[in-house]
């Protein structure tokens, strides 16, 4: 199991900052997810429905060195928004192979544990795991 | 010095209109001495993308819960957390958050563990707020206070343990307010993570399922009187004033919501949240459970 570059370096991101500055770079993160394609539309995307929030995502592996990732999130939902878009910029445009070796509890590495529940924290290996499952 | 209670017709067909504000009142009393407005959501962030002028924030997993014990903060703890937000014994505090407020209403239960006299919520809560276009800020407030009493937590009036609920199995009504899915036991827990789950499906014997969410309207508001009189009519005491009722889900939030409504909106006495709830219960060894949509009947009763 490895984590491709840009992941990594958004896992060393967080681990460089504590407490509510975790909370900020995470909202930032939540601020920059990228909107959908003007081709894409939520209805057409899955739903991951064990995020606490509406979250849709579509993976787009025609070429599968290079899949593309689409997320959407209500605005409402900052903290879904923010572990979407870790996705985003951790995994999408790496190959389906980079991808499938991400460990699945790569997140713990975030330390995001003692400031989220655990409960919430779970909608993020449910998006991981769905990817996955896409490329599989 | 508490504010006078909100005047607002819309509220006063409740039992205790006064745990219950306005969008209207609380925009009209914005900055005065002895209000504190406190938002609590279930999203962590979601406070610091705009929130009400003035209003702090306090996190139900951060500042309410113990980090290590399955427990609510001491009175110690909870005294420290009410001087660092600014929050003194006498002041009037305003509840809002998302979803309805969920998490509000649990905010507002924790609260009341500590017996803070004057503790409401923003009807309609954050939703409603930002959806009627009224004004936020990304201003954190820091004043802080000092001399917040040690409030010993009294935990028996409003909150049941698992021992309690075994103990008035069958004798005294039981709300299970998850979803349809959850009660039936067709749904431990969420796909692929049974860790965050229970390993047995299902409801508490004898269980009502009224889910939290019908309590309240598209717009986050509660239910009329009337409404809500029809929904949990039920559980009205026949004799006496204490209806016995316990709410539970599945870690005792969204049971707090319906918690709020019997107590404060219907004026039920004695209505207790199981805090433990649904991960402690479908995980207990031999305790009882019933599957499938019938409330199902208590062991020993027939």
């Amino acid at each position: 199991m490895s984590m491709p570059a840009a992941l990594a370096e958004v896992v060393s991101d967080f681990q460089e900052v504590d407490g509510q500055d975790k909370l900020a770079l995470l909202l930032e993160f939540a601020d920059e997810l990228p909107a959908l394609p003007a081709d894409l539309e939520e209805a057409a995307m899955e739903p991951v429905p064990e995020c606490q929030s509406p979250l849709f995502l579509h993976v787009d592996a025609d070429d599968r060195s290079q899949v593309r990732l689409h997320f959407s999130a209500p605005a409402e939902a900052p903290t879904t928004r923010g572990f979407a878009a870790i996705l985003a910029a951790g995994l999408d445009g790496q190959s389906a192979e980079d991808i499938l070796a991400v460990p699945d509890d790569f997140y713990t590495d975030l330390g995001l544990a003692a400031l989220i529940s655990p409960l919430r924290l779970r909608g993020m290996s449910a998006m991981l795991a769905r990817i996955k499952k896409r490329l599989k | 010095m508490p504010l006078p209670p909100d005047p607002s017709p819309a509220l006063q067909s409740y039992a205790h209109p006064e745990r219950l504000v306005t969008a209207d009142w609380l925009s009209g009393n914005l900055g005065r001495p002895g209000l504190v407005i406190v938002e609590s959501d279930e999203d962590v962030l979601l406070y610091d993308t705009g929130h009400i002028p003035g209003a702090v924030k306090i996190d139900w997993h951060t500042d309410l819960n113990d980090p290590e014990v399955r427990d609510y903060i001491t009175g110690e703890q909870f005294a420290e957390l009410m001087n660092r937000k600014g929050i003194s014994r006498e002041d009037t505090v305003v509840i809002y958050g998302d979803k309805s407020n969920w998490w509000a209403a649990y905010a507002l239960w924790v609260f009341t563990l500590f017996g803070h006299p004057d503790v409401r919520l923003l009807d309609g809560g954050r939703n409603l707020w930002i959806s009627d276009g009224r004004d936020t800020t990304l201003d954190v407030p820091s004043k802080q206070t000092t001399g917040y009493p040690v409030v010993e937590r009294n935990d028996a009036p409003i909150r049941a343990f698992k021992e309690d609920v075994l103990a008035i199995l069958g004798k005294q009504p039981l709300i299970d307010v998850r979803s349809p899915q959850e009660y039936t036991g067709e749904r431990t827990h969420m796909p692929d993570y049974p860790e965050e789950g229970a390993l047995r499906g299902g409801h508490i014997p004898t269980a009502v399922s009224i889910p939290w969410a019908k309590a309240a309207q598209d717009n986050g508001k509660f239910r009329s009187r009337a409404e809500l009189d029809e929904l949990y009519g039920q559980f009205a005491p026949s004799g006496g004033t204490d209806s016995g009722v316990i709410a539970y889900c599945r870690i005792g939030e969204r049971s707090s919501h319906t918690w709020f409504v019997l107590t404060h909106l219907l004026g039920m006495e004695g209505v207790r949240n199981y805090d433990g709830s649904w991960t402690e219960w479908g995980n207990a060894v031999r305790v009882p459970v019933t599957t499938g949509s019938d409330p199902g009947d208590a062991p020993g009763a027939s």
